[in-house]
């Protein structure tokens, strides 16, 4: 084991999450032109405004990257001292379960959006508009639930594996969670500048 | 290598784990190949029923009325034919075509040909299957809904897909049931190319460059980038298209749409977004279902010819070039749909131009058997015949490509004939040699060649019987999705298709010998030696079957490419990939 582990060759997980990075633009990028065909199809595009509290879920959602970035000085440490057995000993980092929350947090801001849409009447049949914006919010919301998944495989492979399979798992994670946070940038233009 | 798979070899192994559960990619394979066995003998059923309808429109058929209420009396009824043909194309494109020669083979054979121990994601892996065969049973039990099997084909064109009951029917529960099984299969799907591609990049063994990785691995690499892209795109629209039915939306369902005298009520959708969304899957679809048995013959070949196959660098450009076209002609399903013609001209040129690399594939194939030696077993003839039958098939492709020509073979037998030999008879012969290959190490044992041989036979005469002559009606008008030809005008068509139906059955009946075939050989057949073809790749240094973790502890390392045939080697007329002895000059022949 001569290179630093932070600096090995890319891992399957990795990898994979890349690949499934892929896979995932690609079903965005079908979402996204189904909007733009559907808005263009007939004249019942309804625009109304978005409920104030996706502002604040943006800040949220990028907030949790940032902690999750923070975290990373962790494993690295944990990564170049990963052959003494005293590095494990240790728990997670706290910015760790900060990202947790705060992804916890973007969750329930967007049900709070939703509930703040459903008070103004507008539902998943009432129009076209809000029913991208159901979609695409719930859509996301899904892949995030995913990506808290897998920072919680994080938190369990700290306690309970090696150095290697923490710091693998952890590439893995916060590469997707980092990409969930774009696509919702990315989303949140689309939902700006078309609903 | 540290990686997912090393973890799971010492797993102890219960029954469940072992037969059910299993992680094993090479287990998992073989199940994909018993999914696609048991969808293929239904997929066959369902085109039997509906050849006897078209050749005998007023018979009964026998003990039919029994097992569906749907066509009482044995009579099949034009909403039942639709119901069959739906469910037909249905199970043989997803369940057949994309499982068997994909994940089926795939699964089974692409870890072991490059060195690897299992897949990437031995769980994701398992999972995949598992959800396929949710997917199955959830298409099967729209035959037991009350109203039936849904009838609006493969391709589940809105509105007639998105308004629910009103539209005939199967268009209730059935319909519901198929667009919830096709969008369990992408889910399944993706996780299958995910797994394929992750382990193609970063499990390959010591010496296992990108330029030495065998043909049918290739071929899977490159089918499952395709795949990942098609059914992300398809996953969409079976959402899109399941809120419309389930969840009131308007995403394909027009304003002021009239069905069975009721007004319904839903406004502004396209249904031209769900024709889009569904080809930009459909088109590359066809590749996923065919690459594979490029990648097969391609491998097969060399074996059997004793030759290398000519231009094996330009094969792998001609495959990866075809995957990247299939992305551009989607519009050519779609040239009667009322698109702008400058549109169709330009969806034209690149579906032309597809088949420069699918042509010159053919000719590196070709080419490859001048001159050679054949050993003309099961399946070299297999081979053979795919080569046929996908020229076969490939030529009406130009016809059909052009949109004034299109305009008139469309809605007939013409498009009927093409993509049964391209995609359906092509891929088919293509899992068959598969098999045939392959058999010895994924069972241990020897299939009869001589039964081999009588199938092959059979089956390729059989297969022309039934497809050339729908050209012929597809020229002469005859239109296609219809249950019967008994108006005036079509009714010269009845004595032909009589004969196609009677081909059908033929062609049928040969399977019977494959199936004996099979389950004799893999019961009672001959043990089979560690490399019986005397082939290259690294499956064939390994014992029949490989152990749980395909090479008894050890990690093979390459230092050849898998196309070194016509060489004096040290074991005949050909080096294996993990051979240590220098390349040495070719045998004159």
């Amino acid at each position: 084991m001569t290179a630093p582990l932070m600096k090995r060759p890319p891992m399957p997980a990795q990898t994979g999450v890349w690949v499934g990075i892929g896979a995932i633009t690609m079903s965005f990028a079908a979402y996204s032109s189904a909007l733009i065909v559907r808005q263009g199809a007939s004249p019942d595009w309804v625009h109304f405004t978005l409920p104030p509290i996706l502002f604040l879920n943006t800040l949220v959602v990028l907030a949790s990257s940032a902690t999750l970035f923070l975290a990373r000085s962790y494993f690295g440490a944990m990564a170049s001292s990963s052959d003494s057995p005293h590095a494990e000993a240790e728990g997670p980092p706290s910015w760790l379960y900060f990202t947790i929350v705060l992804g916890a947090l973007f969750l329930i801001g967007q049900i709070l959006a939703w509930r703040n849409l459903a008070g103004q009447g507008l539902s998943l049949a009432s129009g076209p508009s809000s029913a991208f914006f159901y979609l695409l919010t719930a859509v996301h919301g899904l892949h995030l639930l995913g990506g808290l998944a897998g920072l919680a495989y994080v938190v369990y492979r700290i306690r309970r594996s090696s150095a290697l399979h923490a710091v693998t798992s952890y590439k893995a994670a916060s590469l997707y969670w980092h990409f969930m946070t774009v696509l919702w940038l990315y989303l949140f233009a689309i939902l700006v500048t078309r609903i | 290598m540290t990686s997912p798979a090393s973890n799971h070899s010492a797993h102890s192994q219960g029954f469940w784990r072992k037969y059910v559960f299993s992680l094993d990619h090479k287990v998992i394979g073989r199940q994909y190949l018993d999914l696609s066995l048991v969808a293929v003998t239904t997929g066959m059923i369902l085109s039997w029923l509906m050849r006897l309808h078209l050749a005998w429109p007023t018979r009964s058929i026998p003990g039919l009325g029994a097992v569906a209420s749907e066509a009482a009396g044995g009579i099949i009824t034009p909403e039942y034919y639709l119901s069959l043909m739906t469910m037909h194309g249905t199970i043989m494109v997803f369940f057949v075509l994309t499982t068997a020669p994909f994940a089926g083979f795939g699964n089974f054979i692409l870890p072991i040909q490059i060195g690897a121990e299992d897949m990437a994601f031995p769980r994701f892996n398992m999972m995949s299957f598992w959800v396929t065969f949710v997917a199955f049973i959830v298409l099967i039990a729209a035959f037991f809904v009350p109203e039936g099997p849904p009838l609006s084909g493969w391709t589940a064109y809105a509105p007639l897909s998105a308004v629910g009951k009103d539209s005939g029917p199967g268009q209730g529960w059935g319909q519901t049931l198929w667009v919830i099984s096709i969008g369990i299969f992408c889910i399944a799907q993706l996780l299958g190319s995910l797994n394929f591609i992750a382990t193609t990049l970063d499990l390959r063994t010591k010496g296992m460059t990108l330029a030495r990785m065998p043909f049918s691995t290739w071929a899977w690499f490159i089918t499952s980038v395709i795949g990942l892209i098609a059914f992300s795109v398809l996953l969409p629209a079976c959402v899109l298209l399941l809120l419309d039915r389930v969840a009131g939306t308007s995403f394909f369902i027009p304003a002021g749409l009239v069905i069975s005298d009721k007004l319904q009520p839903h406004a502004g959708g396209s249904p031209l977004l769900w024709q889009h969304l569904f080809w930009f899957f459909g088109h590359p679809e066809v590749y996923i279902a065919i690459l594979p048995g490029f990648g097969i013959v391609s491998h097969i070949l060399p074996a059997v010819t004793r030759k290398p196959l000519l231009g094996p660098r330009v094969l792998i450009a001609c495959m990866i070039a075809i995957a990247f076209l299939s992305y551009t002609v989607w519009g050519h399903h779609m040239f009667m749909s009322g698109m702008n013609p400058f549109s169709a001209t330009v969806f034209s040129v690149p579906t032309l131009i597809i088949t420069i690399p699918a042509a010159i594939s053919t000719l590196l194939w070709i080419g490859t058997l001048y001159g050679a030696r054949m050993r003309l077993n099961t399946a070299a003839l297999f081979c053979l015949g795919f080569v046929s039958v996908f020229v076969s098939g490939g030529i009406s492709g130009f016809f059909l490509a052009q949109p004034a020509i299109d305009s008139y073979l469309h809605g007939t037998y013409f498009v009927v004939g093409h993509f049964h030999f391209v995609m359906g008879v092509a891929s088919m012969f293509g899992i068959f040699a598969g098999l045939y290959f392959w058999f010895p190490k994924m069972f241990g044992r020897m299939m009869s060649e001589t039964l081999g041989k009588w199938h092959f036979m059979l089956t390729f005469i059989g297969v022309y019987c039934i497809f050339m002559p729908m050209h012929y009606l597809g020229l002469a008008g005859n239109v296609r999705r219809y249950s019967a030809f008994t108006v005036d005008y079509m009714k010269g068509s009845i004595p032909l298709h009589r004969f196609i139906t009677v081909a059908a059955l033929f062609t049928g009946a040969a399977q019977l010998i494959f199936f004996y075939n099979l389950f004799r050989s893999r019961f009672w057949g001959p043990p089979a030696p560690e490399n019986p073809w005397e082939a290259t790749s690294l499956e064939w240094i390994t014992s029949s079957p490989p152990p749980h973790d395909n090479f008894g502890g050890q990690h093979p390392v390459v230092y050849h490419g898998p196309n070194e045939y016509g060489v004096a080697g040290r074991d005949g007329d050909y080096i294996m990939q993990t051979s240590s002895e220098p390349e040495p000059a070719k045998v004159a022949s």
